[in-house]
């Protein structure tokens, strides 16, 4: 069968016959059941269903931003819009010589900031630890943050990111995507970060819509004219 | 039970009972998924005079922290009536009856929601009853279930309910508050529809064994009806009527 898609609400039956249960569908008897309301996708031998709504849940590897919620002498806390916490350990940022004597977690992160992270580990019985030694992670200096729907980042990146492509093309915005739905935007004109807030948001609104790659661009094109 | 009431006549010779309906025939039923924006999912029903509204949080932090399960999430309900919902003034705070319906709902959805998903996390369910006509354990079970599929909490099945019972000796669908007082059996039911499995039975009355089929079945037939409703609420807010 080709890539058919096909709205479910949870309960629904997709199809019946031996595929592989991805996300969102569990499998009872020969019934593949959807567990989400979103849209189910078939492909050569595996169904899953990209849901519209619901909380971010930690994956390993995921870039993610969070929030420095708290910290206490050996760990921050980030607050990731999850259920769970994201656990940062002082190590990560100090090196392996920290010292819980010598060295003063608030003088590299406070309480409020921003930090793009990624999900270093994560099971069942422990919060996420994250981690910021990497490139392109660490501490948020400028820019804004978006908070969308969790459930709708890969609408906005795109098939092969070709609307986050669009969005930082028609706006000359630096856009960062974190898994759990919160985006910053930075750009040196306000017109277009304006834009490229707009196009996010509608994005997030519009998420169910049909070649809605194309309708952010004729949304883009058509502001940078009036 | 039994007929203690004579000036209300139950049914009539031609099958019509006490509010125009056929026994068969349930009341106006309408569902309305989201409109609350503080909490994570939504739902807000109208079963008949019944006046609905519920709201879901989670998963969240437990607390108090030793509530929390390592191995899975809890379910929380709180069924609640307001103290206008009823002709005489409800004192406000939870009566017997409505710790038992919190802990029947609760216990109703708990197969369907797939809570081993998040272990040490809560999901808090809050039914306010904003007006009450019999029936509102089936009804709020229903609008539960939709605002926990509205917070995408991740489900085997919705859960549907609805009552069946038996009034001046027939077998009815969708037991009113009259038919409550003066009839001769109530018989709650929560069902899984994709699933065919029952997650909620109560029966209040007597009922001999051919009856109690016929009742069940009468029941299904209604939660297959409420299903229909909780469906096409979802749809409406999440496809914009789009069914593709």
């Amino acid at each position: 069968m080709e890539n058919k898609r096909k709205y479910v609400i949870p309960g629904d039956v997709i199809t019946t016959g031996p595929y592989r249960p991805e996300q969102n569908v569990i499998l009872d008897g020969n019934k593949i059941i959807s567990t989400a309301i979103g849209i189910s996708e078939i492909y050569d031998d595996s169904i899953k269903v990209i849901p519209l709504t619901g909380k971010y849940i930690p994956k390993i590897d995921d870039l993610v931003i969070g929030k420095v919620i708290s910290h206490t002498s050996l760990s921050w806390e980030l607050d990731i819009n999850s259920c769970y916490v994201g656990f940062l350990p002082a190590q990560d940022v100090f090196g392996r010589d920290f010292s819980a004597h010598a060295d003063e977690l608030s003088s590299k992160l406070k309480s409020g900031d921003l930090v793009a992270a990624r999900i270093a580990n994560f099971d069942r019985t422990r919060d996420p630890l994250v981690t910021i030694s990497d490139r392109d992670l660490g501490k948020i200096d400028s820019g804004h943050l978006v908070k969308i729907s969790p459930s709708k980042v890969p609408r906005l990146i795109g098939k092969r990111g070709t609307m986050i492509q669009a969005i930082e093309m028609a706006t000359g915005a630096a856009i960062t995507i974190g898994q759990n739905g919160w985006v910053v935007v930075s750009c040196e004109t306000p017109e277009g970060l304006l834009k490229a807030k707009n196009a996010i948001q509608m994005v997030d609104e519009k998420a169910h819509v049909a070649n809605l790659t194309d309708q952010v661009k004729e949304m883009l094109e058509s502001k940078g004219e009036s | 039970m039994g007929g203690r009431d004579t000036t209300l006549v139950l049914l009539d010779e031609n099958g019509i009972r006490c509010d125009g309906r056929k026994v068969d025939e349930p009341r106006r039923i309408m569902i309305k998924a989201g409109g609350l924006k503080n909490a994570d999912g939504s739902a807000y029903i109208e079963f008949g005079d019944n006046k609905i509204l519920v709201g879901v949080f989670g998963p969240r932090d437990v607390h108090p922290k030793h509530m929390s399960n390592t191995d899975t999430g809890i379910l929380r309900v709180r069924y609640h009536m307001v103290p206008f919902s009823v002709t005489e003034r409800k004192n406000p705070a939870p009566s017997r009856r409505e710790i038992e319906i919190s802990k029947v709902i609760k216990e109703a959805l708990e197969p369907a929601v797939m809570l081993d998903k998040f272990p040490r996390t809560a999901v808090d369910v809050f039914i306010e009853v904003l007006q009450a006509d019999g029936g509102t354990r089936c009804a709020a079970l229903s609008a539960a279930s939709v605002a926990l599929a509205d917070a995408g909490i991740p489900m085997r099945d919705m859960v549907a309910a609805c009552a069946a019972g038996k009034a001046a000796d027939t077998i009815i669908l969708d037991v009113n508050n009259e038919e409550d007082q003066a009839g001769q059996a109530d018989m709650p039911i929560g069902y899984m529809p994709s699933l065919e499995k029952i997650t909620l039975l109560q029966l209040d009355g007597v009922l001999t064994p051919a009856e109690y089929k016929k009742c069940v079945e009468t029941g299904i037939h209604g939660c297959k009806i409420v299903y229909e409703l909780q469906r096409k609420a979802l749809t409406e807010k999440y496809f914009g009527n789009g069914e593709k």
